[in-house]
């Protein structure tokens, strides 16, 4: 035990000795929750849209004018055939059309139920997502008011990603996505540099040779960044919370079991990288392609996945950051328990097992 | 020096990598308080002899005892045992001297009193003591290599393995260096050395010669000198792995 807190007495001190880690630990994480908070905000603003409305009665013009006062659409014209819809798409003049069918009012009051088309231009198939979203929520909340009041059954049912995001805020989207690329960076990138310079600079054969056993050596090397992450966890979510208002609706102890569980996989990838990687350059290269990018495009975080082709959504699975920002998503937007992300939980366990085993693996090969 | 006790016993040892067999049934004692030269070309297999008697690697056949352990069977016991130093790595350039000191007496379990007792009076010898809170980076090479072997004996081992510790050291270290190995030896710890360095090979008290994974000469540098009528041990090297 004295040998390994001699080890992680050490590992500390690399850490804060080197100036560049202290930034990527520490100041990093607080900057891209800023940026991604207040600057990238996936929020939209004054979207030109088209309406295009075959009924003209009051609940359309009532749809239409709290579409306008949401402040995310600037109806920019209303169009009176579908041949316009295109040309204004062409352009670039519209992002989405609005369009509802005639009788839409009548139908409503009588069947319970109308029907109201959103077309996006899907070019962006982002915005696309958002502006569609946005326009569904504001036409359920106002479906809801109707039956409310007639005492029918709501008629439009409710994408779960607004309805859990009523205030439509672009950060409660990006906060778990953040967590999971901050929570990458600093445990699979960092600790793969850290073991993989101990073999660039030979120092890993004076530990072999050491008594240090190797579970140590590994063991040594990844509780300081497992606790610097855990320090980030709580970092990121006190920002979140006190800063741009994110709830934590599910269990607090539940959040940081789940989080912590991600480091553990973000952890074994990095052990594994280090096993592959010859050098430092090599273990952030591959920490690089083949971490940040899939944790940023593939996972979620950014790109909804229902928007991705088949084979991209395949290959989804089998992103660690996709079932960790499920599961926190539903803790802390839905106040899901256990019993709603043990399937996710289950799935990071089985990273975290495959990772150790393969990493295992390489190391006996390589010893010998 | 008498030599009697034997701290390193090879027999047979083979170690084969698919059809490459690296080391070709070695033979040798070490005796304690020896300086025993290991030397040999490049590939000769003196890299993998050293890494099986260090316990980082198994013997394919044959046995290897090291500090009165069997190198393949008790491997932790061997390593708790024995030192290490290599010319590519001497100490972390991010620590102080007394951090890197305090780690490796630490991995060796040497700690409080013991270790300061011990480490002070390491530094002492080497006129060093003033400096032990300066950063490795800031010292050259000769420095780093001279403090990396002083770190190599902190807990007292009963054998230093040393690669080829000397490289890329002016002369005038290595002469310091050298003493200093001589002094270790002269207190009862046995030193394993490769070089490259023929001069340096006429320091040791004996010196084995590999190539193709066989040794094909051991004994002391006058022997062999004489044996082979030649007046530089740079001759008998080139003699015997042409």
């Amino acid at each position: 035990m004295k040998q390994l807190q001699a080890f992680i007495r050490k590992e500390f001190k690399h850490i804060f000795r080197d100036g560049l880690t202290v930034l990527i630990l520490f100041v990093m994480p607080i900057a891209q929750l800023l940026i991604f908070g207040y600057v990238v905000s996936t929020e939209m603003r004054d979207a030109h849209i088209g309406i295009l409305d075959h009924a003209r009665d009051e609940a359309t013009r009532e749809i239409t004018r709290r579409m306008a006062a949401s402040g995310y659409f600037k109806i920019d014209a209303m169009l009176s055939s579908e041949a316009q819809i295109e040309p204004a798409f062409r352009q670039g003049r519209l992002k989405m059309v609005v369009v509802f069918e005639p009788g839409f009012s009548q139908r409503l009051q009588k069947d319970g139920t109308a029907s109201v088309q959103l077309l996006a231009d899907a070019s962006d198939a982002n915005t696309a997502q958002l502006l569609t979203g946005y326009s569904n929520g504001i036409i359920q909340k106002f479906a809801m008011e109707q039956n409310v009041a007639s005492g029918a059954m709501p008629s439009i049912h409710t994408q779960v990603r607004m309805f859990y995001n009523e205030a439509l805020k672009g950060v409660f989207m990006s906060v778990p996505g953040l967590m999971a690329m901050i929570l990458m960076i600093v445990s699979a990138m960092m600790t793969s540099i850290s073991i993989t310079r101990e073999k660039e600079f030979g120092s890993m054969e004076v530990l072999l040779i050491s008594p240090l056993k190797p579970w140590q050596i590994i063991v040594g090397k990844v509780i300081p960044y497992l606790l610097l992450a855990f320090v980030n966890i709580l970092t990121i979510l006190s920002m979140s919370y006190w800063v741009f208002q994110m709830p934590v609706n599910g269990s607090l102890a539940l959040l940081l079991g789940v989080s912590t569980l991600f480091t553990l996989v973000a952890l074994s990838l990095g052990i594994f990288i280090s096993t592959v990687a010859s050098n430092q350059m090599v273990a952030m290269f591959i920490s690089m392609f083949a971490l940040m990018l899939p944790t940023i495009l593939l996972s979620g975080f950014i790109y909804p996945i229902e928007n991705m082709p088949w084979a991209l959504q395949v290959l989804s699975n089998i992103m660690p950051p996709k079932w960790f920002i499920i599961a926190i998503k539903r803790i802390m937007l839905q106040g899901g328990g256990m019993e709603y992300i043990w399937k996710e939980v289950l799935i990071l366990s089985g990273f975290v097992v495959l990772f150790i085993t393969l990493s295992v693996k390489r190391f006996n090969v390589r010893i010998g | 020096m008498t030599h009697t006790e034997t701290v390193i016993t090879v027999s047979h040892l083979y170690k084969k990598f698919g059809k490459f067999t690296a080391n070709d049934d070695l033979n040798f004692e070490v005796y304690r308080g020896e300086i025993f030269g290991f030397l040999g070309a490049n590939g000769a297999g003196k890299t993998t002899a050293m890494r099986i008697l260090c316990g980082l690697s198994s013997p394919t056949s044959g046995t290897a005892m090291v500090a009165g352990y069997n190198v393949a069977e008790q491997p932790e016991l061997v390593k708790r045992n024995i030192g290490y130093m290599s010319q590519k790595f001497s100490l972390y350039e991010d620590l102080t001297i007394w951090e890197n000191m305090r780690l490796y007496a630490g991995i060796y379990g040497v700690t409080g009193k013991a270790f300061r007792d011990r480490a002070e009076n390491l530094l002492s010898e080497l006129h060093f003591l003033n400096h032990r809170h300066e950063l490795i980076a800031g010292l050259s090479l000769g420095w780093k290599q001279k403090l990396a072997f002083t770190v190599a004996l902190i807990h007292r081992p009963a054998i230093v393995f040393l690669d080829e510790p000397t490289g890329g050291v002016d002369p005038v270290t290595r002469r310091q260096f050298w003493e200093m190995i001589y002094e270790a030896a002269h207190q009862g710890t046995t030193i394993f050395v490769t070089t490259h360095y023929m001069d340096e090979a006429e320091y040791c008290d004996r010196i084995t010669i590999m190539a193709d994974g066989k040794i094909k000469a051991l004994d002391t540098p006058g022997n062999l000198k004489a044996s082979m009528g030649v007046e530089t041990m740079n001759e008998v090297f080139v003699g015997l792995t042409r």
